[in-house]
């Protein structure tokens, strides 16, 4: 017998959609085969990397990332400019811990005017994230969405306990894009996007978070949950789970022991930084195999590491 | 390729003596056809129909098994392509590359490496099971490299990585009692590759310059009736190696083509050039899609904790949750005034919490009955983690000799069970606790009177 490559084609593909404006735009998704199976057709524009920064003083974070920006941490705006001047991500991830009501609870008002100024001041698209608490992040989606206008940019996220402002407000009142997140489960990320379109919210504004773990904590689900809602929105074309999907890997990896551990507390582990550094970069390298066309990190080297290991792989 | 029903009732005596356990001939076939029932069964059939039948009823990708005692392991065996259809079968294995080109002091360092990182994570002992030793061209210090891995106590399986034969023949006898994997069989040296392990069966790898070259080499070994085979993905680029992952995995089992039905091997340390983040990418990569052995250039704990981790992850039955042991487990030195946190044997919650409850660095009590191996609520439902089963585990577990402190906190999502179980510990405080495990350390705090 002779040798012959295997190749699948599918029916479906993934929408294309743009962030941000101008000549920096950036697109997500567009493609008709899984990620890196170039063999059986077009794999889009490639993953984007964006990078986390906060709206306060990063107090949780590693010593070695806090000494990374020097005195610009202290302010969002001036920490927003030394990410784009030094690291050049696709994005920037604007998360706004100081808005928790368990936390700071700091005020609308003045998360939406942080937002505009940090708008003001890079190129780079933005994708905005609360509080995970759902009913501070309808105000706060509402009015950062609001000042925005123009800005071209998603809001992560909508749940199905808040979607109809913040996607109404969001997609419908100020044209950004939204993130529609469910809990790694293919019929609740269905189910959501459902609900969002039913607004009459086109599904080419919508961006799936459809969950994320690291890896050695469940990371399992995400995997197959991610493959299953590829495999439906190109084999099956199922035009409601054909959004790229977006996965804020930092949110969680620096919070397992693995990195979160200091060197004081597990001396046999080695560097904490490294440790931390490794944990992004393995859960970020898996999410984009299993097909996420985003991810969030928060370590520059993650970034650096990801986008190289993205163009190894064209 | 694999036979029709009715491809292998021809074969059949089509009597329908029922003796098999089926009504019919036809009725067995089919049932064999689908992999359901075993062609053996049948006693009437000829020796000769038997032997086509045992060849195409065989599993479409081989499992190959190399290693001793301890030290033996499987790779491959594989029936699916993604994880959600059926279990992945036989976890990757990782290994770490040692030359003849080293000096004796990294050669030292990377066995010290190996023999650190080796730990339990959920009852699964985790390390790097394979040492490579890779010829290149120094015959001597080869042999003598061997001899110090080998010297060195390390509990590891062998893989010797060499296409010179002749180096072989002096080489294998020092570890072939191991039951080594032989890499290096190319399409110029393949007679005198399959002569030295065909005695012992040992794994041989396949390398070739293409995929298509491979086909033809593995058709070629496979001619001199050889087939405990591993095939390389080869080191031109990752982009290649990926490819040829896929492809390999994709043309046993979607194309049902035996001659790639075997497992594979990827040389990370190569692809990856010496940038260790690389490394984790790519081997993450290639835990997820179809590497069987992935090489490293060292192991670290920066590398074994997110690898090993997303490997115990992929390598689980998608139907089946994963479970840590039912016991109390002590986190940041507990005493004997320090309370007693309950939550369920699910390892996801089990992880979350404890890391919650280490980060708030209050000392507690964690105590983990049977539940089923359910998350909270799944476990409360299906009355796995009942007000009965949290007062019975606090009895049995001994828990009130080691703590004087008679505070209980349950998960704040069953706080209906407070009642109960106040009903059968009635010495006991129940403290609701908080809904979300992130909310742990501020609430651990407060309860502690800690700022």
């Amino acid at each position: 017998m002779a040798f012959k490559t295997s190749v699948q084609k599918y029916s479906g593909s993934i929408n294309n959609l743009e962030l941000g404006t101008g000549e920096n735009t950036l697109s997500l998704g567009g493609q008709n085969a899984l990620p890196f199976y170039n063999f059986d057709g077009e794999t889009g524009s490639g993953t984007k990397i964006g990078l986390e920064i906060l709206d306060v003083y990063p107090e949780s974070w590693i010593p070695a990332l806090k000494a990374l920006y020097g005195s610009a941490i202290d302010s969002t705006v001036a920490w927003a400019k030394a990410v784009e001047e030094k690291y050049a991500p696709d994005f920037i991830c604007l998360r706004f811990e100081g808005a928790d009501p368990n936390g700071l609870n700091k005020p609308v008002n003045e998360c939406a005017a942080l937002a505009k100024e940090v708008a003001a001041a890079i190129k780079t698209p933005l994708v905005i994230a609360g509080t995970q608490n759902h009913e501070k992040d309808l105000k706060l989606f509402e009015k950062v969405a609001e000042v925005l206008e123009g800005k071209n940019v998603l809001l992560m996220s909508a749940v199905e306990d808040n979607y109809k402002t913040v996607a109404a407000a969001g997609v419908t009142a100020y044209k950004h894009k939204v993130a529609a997140e469910s809990s790694v489960d293919i019929n609740l990320a269905k189910q959501l996007n459902i609900l969002i379109n039913q607004l009459e919210i086109k599904n080419e504004s919508i961006v799936m978070n459809v969950g994320s773990a690291p890896v050695g904590y469940g990371f399992e689900y995400v995997a197959s949950t991610m493959d299953r809602i590829r495999l439906a929105g190109l084999g099956q074309n199922d035009k409601t789970l054909q959004m790229p999907i977006i996965t804020p890997v930092s949110f969680d990896t620096w919070n397992v022991k693995e990195a979160a551990s200091t060197e004081e507390d597990s001396p046999e582990w080695g560097n904490q930084e490294e440790r931390g550094i490794a944990m992004e970069i393995s859960t970020a390298a898996s999410v984009i195999a299993a097909g996420s066309d985003a991810v969030v990190v928060r370590h520059p080297r993650s970034a650096e590491t990801i986008r190289a290991f993205i163009n190894a792989m064209k | 390729m694999a036979m029709s029903g009715l491809d292998i009732y021809k074969l059949t005596p089509k009597t329908n003596c029922k003796e098999c356990g089926f009504p019919t001939c036809m009725a067995f076939a089919m049932k064999v056809a689908a992999g359901g029932a075993e062609i053996s069964k049948c006693g009437h059939m000829s020796d000769e129909a038997m032997a086509k039948l045992s060849e195409s009823t065989a599993p479409l990708m081989k499992a190959i098994t190399f290693g001793t005692g301890d030290n033996e392991y499987k790779l491959g065996g594989e029936t699916v392509l993604f994880r959600h259809e059926e279990t992945f079968v036989n976890r990757n294995r990782f290994a770490v590359c040692l030359t003849d080109a080293m000096t004796q002091e990294q050669v030292d360092t990377r066995i010290a490496n190996m023999k650190k990182v080796d730990y339990v994570r959920i009852g699964e002992q985790m390390k790097a099971e394979i040492v490579a030793l890779q010829y290149t061209g120094n015959k001597e210090a080869y042999l003598s490299l061997i001899n110090k891995v080998k010297a060195s106590e390390l509990k590891v399986a062998y893989m010797l990585i060499c296409d010179d034969a002749s180096v072989l023949k002096d080489a294998l006898p020092l570890v072939q009692d191991e039951l080594p994997i032989v890499f290096g069989a190319t399409n110029s040296n393949y007679e005198a590759m399959v002569a030295l392990v065909k005695d012992k069966k040992l794994p041989l790898g396949l390398k070739a310059a293409n995929l298509d070259e491979l086909y033809a080499l593995a058709e070629n070994v496979q001619k001199l009736d050889y087939k405990e085979l591993i095939l390389d993905t080869g080191i031109a680029s990752a982009r290649e190696a990926f490819t040829n992952a896929v492809q390999i995995r994709r043309i046993s089992l979607k194309e049902q083509d035996r001659t790639f039905g075997y497992p594979s091997v990827v040389f990370v340390n190569e692809l990856a050039k010496g940038d260790k983040y690389m490394e984790v990418a790519l081997a993450s990569l290639f835990t997820m899609k179809y590497g069987s052995i992935i090489v490293l250039d060292d192991i670290d704990y920066a590398r074994a904790l997110p690898l090993f981790g997303l490997r115990q992850n992929i390598y689980t039955d998608p139907q089946k949750p994963m479970r840590v042991e039912p016991k109390i487990y002590p986190i940041n030195n507990p005493g004997d005034n320090s309370p007693v946190l309950i939550t369920v044997d699910f390892a996801l919650t089990y992880f979350v919490v404890s890391g919650e409850v280490e980060r708030s660095k209050v000392p507690v009590w964690f105590g983990i009955p049977d539940a089923g191996g359910y998350s909270v609520l799944t476990a409360w439902a299906a009355g796995k983690f009942s007000g009965s089963v949290i007062s019975k585990f606090i009895k049995e577990s001994g828990i009130e000799e080691k703590t004087k402190c008679r505070k209980l906190i349950i998960p704040g999502k069953v706080a209906v069970l407070k009642g109960d179980i106040q009903e059968n510990l009635p010495e006991w405080e129940i403290v609701i606790g908080p809904d979300e495990a992130m909310h742990l350390p501020k609430f651990l705090r407060t309860l502690e009177g800690i700022n």
